[in-house]
């Protein structure tokens, strides 16, 4: 056996890469099997089986899409801007795909490899982890933004539009709406964020000790209007729109389109977690005591995250069935005179109780 | 690690400024300087200026690109036709220019010693935070600036609408 020697940055980035790959196929995996529990969810609502032939109670089903997606035609429209056409599908992916890495996942558990310690619940700790998330959102919106234009189809045209005019509207509300919580916990790190809640279980979560319950109902309804989901689904409206700004796409280039929706559910679920629910530390708290190894202690933490994020998956998948569309000019001045008006009361709310108790 | 930091996104900065001026289409100039502002974020990182990095990605290539985006869009305005521009432009342009970058090289490596120098690695770590500085900095000596600003701000959206809303 050969000795390898690694710089400490050699080994630094190695281990990233790893967690960085290891992250990846999770979320890819998640992704695919949140869209076969989407539509087995949506049948059961609307008193139907969903997809059940292809393995035991259809699990396999994502596999078969992928198969069936990745071999048909991918057509180019002869008028379509050829160069944007294609990066369009890159960007929305991409930039729905980036924010997973700083989202923490499990409680801090560092673990020294050659001298380097390193996070292994955590792809990258961001000292300013919020901003991060924030801004990649507002970068996301380039892809449905060319996808429409570069279509040159005017119902796709519409489609980015309308995706693009709802998405800047909505990302202030939703801005502001996370003002309260880096109030109170001082800090824009996520870990950080995480820690402030974790004192006494679920009544010191954001959502109720905190008494952040208007944030977080400002963050629910911006997330479903930046996510293009269900009631503010305009963008894609299918009865007036074709499919919206991806009309034109076929093969593994709507694939794509299709798996940065999923993914970007996932983030903003994940982002409520962390900001309103306590992120992957337990609601009991300190009531029930520390059973099992450590190695129990790692992993329960991980448990609850997931289980938090999806209950609000399943949410999204529930709002789906239920709600009717919105009309535009309902959504707009919803967004506009309704969220931004209390987004800004809770900030000058959150303040002065803070700074009241000093 | 800088260095490389420095050289690949200062290279693209300088890359998507030309393709800028060089591209015949409004809205392939509008990506090329989104490019721009996010190659200047990478650098404002690497220097140590996490908060302006993030500003600059969330202000600058988040809302107002995606504005010009929008209203290009929204225009769809045909490709730019060639024009031999104004002979002032040339005249007075190139030596400005080579003005300008002879001055800001000489005060550079004239003051190189007077500059700070930041670390990455101690930012990226949490050693330092600066924006608790920029805020404290912002609401106790710059107070009245920033306020000045805001309501600049806030007059130019009141003109805006004002501008925008069509008399009967």
């Amino acid at each position: 056996m050969s000795h390898i020697h690694l710089s400490p940055f050699q080994t630094y980035l190695l281990l990233s890469l790893l967690k960085m790959a290891v992250v990846l196929v999770i979320t890819l995996t998640a992704v695919a099997y949140t869209v076969l529990l989407e539509r087995k969810v949506l049948g059961r609502i609307q008193n139907r089986w969903g997809p059940s032939r292809v393995g035991p109670f259809g699990l396999l089903q994502p596999l078969a899409d992928g198969i069936k997606l990745f071999l048909k035609e991918d057509l180019l429209p002869l008028a379509a801007e050829r160069p944007l056409f294609i990066i369009a599908p890159i960007i929305a992916l991409t930039c729905s795909l980036i924010s997973i890495a700083v989202v923490p996942f499990g409680a801090l558990q560092t673990i020294t490899v050659n001298g380097v310690g390193v996070d292994i619940f955590n792809v990258a700790n961001v000292n300013i982890g919020l901003l991060v998330i924030l801004g990649i959102t507002s970068i996301g919106v380039y892809g449905i933004a060319l996808s429409g234009w570069s279509s040159n189809n005017k119902f796709a045209l519409l489609g980015s539009l309308r995706a693009t005019s709802q998405m800047i509207s909505y990302e202030l509300a939703l801005g502001l709406s996370l003002v309260g919580v880096v109030l109170r916990a001082q800090s824009l790190s996520l870990r950080d964020i995480v820690a402030s809640q974790s004192g006494h279980g679920a009544a010191s979560w954001n959502v109720f000790g905190g008494f952040q319950f208007v944030a977080f109902f400002i963050y629910l309804m911006a997330a479903y209007a930046e996510t293009n989901r269900s009631p503010f689904d305009l963008p894609e409206a299918e009865s007036e729109l074709v499919a919206g700004y991806h009309t034109e796409y076929s093969s593994m280039k709507f694939a794509m389109f299709f798996m940065a929706e999923y993914a970007n559910m996932i983030t903003v679920s994940c982002v409520a977690t962390l900001l309103f629910f306590g992120g992957p530390s337990s609601p009991f708290g300190s009531l029930i005591p520390a059973f099992g190894g450590p190695i129990i202690a790692a992993i329960l933490p991980i448990f609850w995250f997931v289980a938090k994020v999806l209950v609000f998956l399943l949410l999204f998948i529930w709002v789906r069935g239920t709600l009717p569309r919105f009309r535009y000019d309902q959504l707009m001045a919803f967004g506009w005179k309704f969220l931004l008006p209390i987004a800004m009361v809770n900030i000058l709310v959150t303040s002065f109780i803070l700074a009241w108790r000093g | 690690m800088q260095l490389a930091l420095f050289l690949i996104f200062g290279g693209l900065a300088v890359a998507g400024a030309i393709n800028l001026l060089l591209q015949k289409h409004p809205i392939n100039s509008a990506l090329s300087l989104v490019v721009v502002m996010m190659s200047l974020a990478v650098l404002y990182w690497s220097l140590g200026a996490e908060f302006l990095a993030a500003a600059q990605v969330i202000v600058y290539s988040g809302a107002i690109m995606v504005l010009f985006v929008f209203v290009i869009m929204l225009l769809n305005s045909g490709e730019e036709e060639n024009t031999h521009g104004s002979r002032a432009a040339y005249i007075a342009g190139f030596p400005g220019a080579a003005a300008i970058f002879c001055l800001l090289s000489f005060v550079f490596l004239s003051e190189s010693k007077a500059l700070g120098v930041a670390n990455l690695g101690g930012q990226l770590s949490q050693a330092t935070n600066n924006i608790v500085e920029i805020s404290s900095v912002l609401f106790t000596k710059l107070l009245l600036p920033f306020e000045v600003t805001s309501v600049l701000i806030l007059v130019a959206i009141l003109g805006a609408v004002v501008l925008a809303r069509k008399e009967q």
